[in-house]
């Protein structure tokens, strides 16, 4: 270990940079680097708040009642969409015969003429999943804000965070919105401290992940399924999706620049053609498997030999995508794409060349150990030289303002809506490259007189409790500024101290 | 104490006052109203109420005083004129229902007004010294409503903070923005040139928007709210009101002028809403300290000690300044720098209240503050 991490401001850095902000009343760690490396024996992986909010199967389960619900009015009024929401893989409803007779309210409305009446139904249908899926996307919003602020093991949840930012799905989709957590608590947390081909495998075989980016329909046109259909004379055209092949190359793993070519996408996206999502295939085109779970459906998977970055790939199955998936974990681009992401989120906007060379060698020496990867980053002199490098994103402010004021729930101040305002609403990126990871994204006017009229309630709610003259230099040590403390100082009221200490530029930062 | 004895001497009431005094009080004393405005910053009480009479007073702060376009003081007395901003409190001075008092203090000596408000609202003799408000304190002594006493704001200020049920109400017209912590804020990045640079762009954004004037904080209403608690039958008798903006360092003549006018408002729409009520009703606008008695040099005045009290209501005896006037002669001044406190504003608050509700002003001083406080008497008509 160096001997850097023992400068003056080594516990901020290591609890606010590192972690997710002092709370009040704690102290920075004396030793911060075994401080940061101890914290994965302890991490809980499935603390009590993410426990208690609703998953990826009891989502799927309410998509699965809604689209069975909603088949008969999709033919009523002759409006069935076809990639678009709510469609997800039941648009096979076309083929399946047996549900015409299924329901006697769209009949009526058919008798009658009455389609803008099935229309209307399709509506009613479609608000009612999508106010059950906002309802799971609140709770699971707040099990994550509650999971931040009552953590021992911060330097473990950012990790969380940061990987699920690498691996969005953004909850923009009906399909996603009640999903988009449940990547994050089931694929994410479980792998933090193991490989990243393990999480890299859970992501991919999520089904938040499978219908973000259209795989849980994609069928490989020679597959067994198009081809029986092709015999009886179906007029279906089967076909692959290489939304979800793109993004892993492009996102996941080698990264834009990766060396690969278009080739290598489809080729990858016919691999992955069978990686679907139970609950969500009518019979008789696939295999059952219990709501929201991951299934292969070997009918749907496009047979053959595929060749991804010039390796042959002859495996049959399952195993094909695996074996991808396997070597895109450990490939030398991927080393460089997780490096320079890594520093650039622990270190600085623009990573110093020399650490990203070590940590993309630390990857490929470890075949993918994350822990490795964390080794180095926590040993780096370049991750001690400076003491607040970093501007905080919206949710990295906010968890640090929380933590710095002591909540551990904050019911009151309507969290979720205020990183909305904030510009970083929870698992809404708007696109599966994430949100950004730089100043130039987050310092902006309006966004930072928010952050003050947010810290300023914040401060309405807490502040006369709290002495900010007492707890600045306490969450802020060693990087406390002159300025800073004089204005709080200067404060005619203990609201406005605090919430000048959590505007000011050093917390503003980490 | 002749009221007290008077209502416990009354036929009827005699023997449920054996039981509980409290009871026989509440039939009258039940219908007295006392809200305390808490002006947070530290008010100029010299330039509030100017002591244009004392020779010393020119000297110290020549043509340092209202703006022009703010109008004419208003003559108080001999010794005193009154801001021009305090428009609807001079109509009530002329009718006997507003006074100043003047060269007030708490106990608290230095000049941090994170403190000084702790010993304003705890009402000790040093900062976080008790551990509630005085306010509640007081609450025990007064008859029961069945709905407690409330502060207009969204916590309850440490001042009617303690074991007495107390409540808190903030209005949805509370400004989102507080005009103060935007200008502090932006003080406090004048130093760091990224952040510096973004403000400016988005203060000059807003403004262009015009969402400044929206954002502000609408006096008026917190007084008429007050007053709604007040007003309701059997209902909240004490209320607390905070105020900020006072804090002039710089720029005092449009910020006081400004934060008077807040006051002034208040003051204004408590008499409108109390109507008949505000014959039985009693204010009192106190500060944390006064403020020094020279301006700085950027056009306002620092933490000083000695200021001024606003006092209010049908009940008051008003239409006079309350003072034991120290001067500001170099040798009369605190320190050689501020106005000399003469009064202890425990003293006034212990006997306001004890007027006010009928009660013993030795034993209010004594029970809500501590042995040695003097109540100030004769403030109230009864």
């Amino acid at each position: 270990m160096h001997m850097v991490a023992n400068s003056q401001f080594s516990g901020a850095i290591a609890a606010n940079r590192f972690g997710l902000g002092l709370r009040g009343g704690e102290a920075p760690p004396d030793n911060p680097q075994a401080w940061l490396l101890g914290q994965f024996d302890r991490f809980d992986v499935r603390p009590e708040s993410i426990a208690q909010a609703p998953g990826s199967a009891v989502m799927a389960a309410e998509f699965r009642a809604y689209l069975a619900e909603i088949r008969p009015f999709l033919q009523a009024g002759g409006g069935r969409r076809g990639n678009g929401v709510g469609s997800g893989v039941g648009n096979g409803a076309g083929n399946g015969g047996s549900m015409a007779g299924e329901a006697a309210t769209p009949q009526m409305a058919e008798a009658l003429g009455d389609v803008a009446n099935a229309k209307d139904m399709r509506g009613d249908l479609r608000q009612r999943l999508r106010r059950q899926f906002r309802d799971g996307y609140g709770a699971q919003a707040r099990a994550r804000i509650v999971s931040a602020l009552t953590t021992n093991t911060p330097f473990a949840e950012q990790l969380v965070h940061f990987w699920a930012n690498h691996f969005a799905v953004s909850a923009d989709k009906l399909q996603t919105i009640g999903l988009a957590g449940t990547l994050e608590f089931e694929a994410i947390r479980p792998h933090i401290a193991g490989t990243f081909g393990d999480m890299l495998l859970a992501v991919e075989q999520h089904p938040a992940m499978l219908l973000y980016l259209d795989q849980a329909q994609s069928i490989g046109p020679d597959s067994p399924l198009a081809q029986a259909a092709l015999r009886r004379g179906g007029r279906r055209k089967f076909g692959i999706n290489e939304n979800l092949g793109r993004e892993i190359l492009e996102l996941h793993t080698l990264g834009v620049d990766g060396g690969y070519g278009q080739g290598d996408v489809q080729e990858l996206a016919a691999a992955l053609s069978g990686f679907s999502v139970g609950g969500f295939v009518r019979r008789p085109v696939g295999i059952e498997a219990p709501d929201g779970s991951f299934v292969f459906q070997p009918g749907w998977h496009q047979p053959g030999v595929r060749t991804l970055l010039g390796r042959r790939y002859a495996q049959s199955g399952e195993a094909q995508p695996r074996a991808m998936l396997a070597d895109l974990a450990v490939h030398p681009a991927t080393a460089r794409h997780l490096a320079t992401k890594l520093a650039r989120h622990f270190v600085t906007d623009v990573p110093p060349p020399a650490l990203v060379d070590r940590l993309a060698a630390a990857h490929v020496e470890s075949g993918g150990d994350l822990m490795a990867l964390y080794r180095v980053l926590v040993a780096a002199p370049e991750s001690w030289a400076v003491a607040t490098p970093k501007f905080k994103t919206p949710w990295e402010w906010t968890i640090s303002a929380l933590r710095a004021v002591g909540g551990r729930t904050a019911p009151d101040l309507k969290i979720v809506g205020a990183l909305a305002e904030l510009g970083q609403p929870i698992w809404r990126p708007g696109s599966p490259a994430g949100w950004d990871d730089i100043a130039a994204s987050w310092a902006a006017a309006d966004a930072l007189l928010r952050r003050v009229e947010l810290a300023g309630r914040i401060a309405e709610v807490v502040g006369d409790r709290i002495d900010a003259r007492q707890l600045a230099p306490r969450i802020l040590p060693g990087v406390l500024s002159a300025a800073t403390a004089t204005a709080i100082e200067r404060a005619d009221r203990p609201q406005t101290g605090l919430a000048l200490l959590l505007a000011s530029p050093e917390f503003l930062r980490r | 104490m002749l009221d007290r004895r008077f209502f416990l001497g009354s036929a009827g009431l005699a023997a449920v006052a054996l039981l509980d005094p409290r009871l026989a009080l509440a039939a009258v004393a039940g219908e007295r109203r006392f809200v305390f405005i808490i002006l947070r910053g530290a008010m100029d009480g010299l330039q509030v109420a100017m002591p244009v009479g004392d020779p010393a007073y020119a000297a110290l702060r020549g043509k340092f005083g209202p703006p022009d376009n703010a109008g004419a003081p208003v003559r108080l007395d001999g010794m005193f004129m009154l801001h021009p901003a305090l428009v609807e409190t001079a109509a009530l001075y002329a009718k006997g229902e507003a006074a100043v008092v003047h060269a007030i203090s708490s106990p608290y000596r230095a000049r941090s007004h994170f403190d000084a408000q702790n010993v304003l609202e705890t009402g000790g003799t040093a900062a976080y010294a008790l551990r509630d408000g005085w306010l509640n304190r007081l609450l025990p002594l007064l008859p029961r409503t069945r709905e407690p006493a409330v502060a207009i704001s969204p916590t309850v200020p440490m001042a009617l903070r303690g074991a007495a049920a107390a409540t808190s109400y903030a209005p949805s017209v509370l400004p989102a923005a507080d005009d103060d912590l935007i200008s502090r804020a932006g003080a406090m990045y004048a130093g760091d040139a990224q952040l510096h640079a973004l403000w400016s762009q988005a203060i000059d954004a807003r403004t262009a928007a015009g969402a400044d004037a929206q954002g502000r904080a609408n006096p008026a209403a917190l007084g008429k709210l007050a007053a709604t608690f007040l007003a309701k039958p059997d209902g909240a008798r004490v209320a607390v009101i905070e105020l900020g903006g006072w804090d002039t360092h710089a720029g005092q003549a449009g910020r006081l002028n400004q934060a008077l006018r807040g006051l002034d408002a208040v003051i204004g729409a408590l008499h409108s809403g109390l109507g008949a009520d505000w014959a039985k009703t009693v204010v009192v606008a106190a500060t944390e300290f006064g403020r020094t008695a020279a301006p700085n040099g950027t056009g306002g005045t620092d933490h000083g000690t000695g200021g001024a009290a606003i006092l209010a209501g049908g009940a008051l005896k008003g239409g006079r300044v309350i003072a034991d006037w120290p001067g500001l002669a170099a040798g009369q001044l605190f320190e050689g720098r501020d106005l000399r406190p003469t009064a202890d504003l425990r003293g006034l608050f212990a006997g306001l209240a004890a007027e006010q509700f009928g009660l013993d002003p030795e034993m209010v001083a004594r029970t809500v503050f501590a042995r040695d406080v003097r109540p100030m008497t004769g403030l109230v008509r009864v």
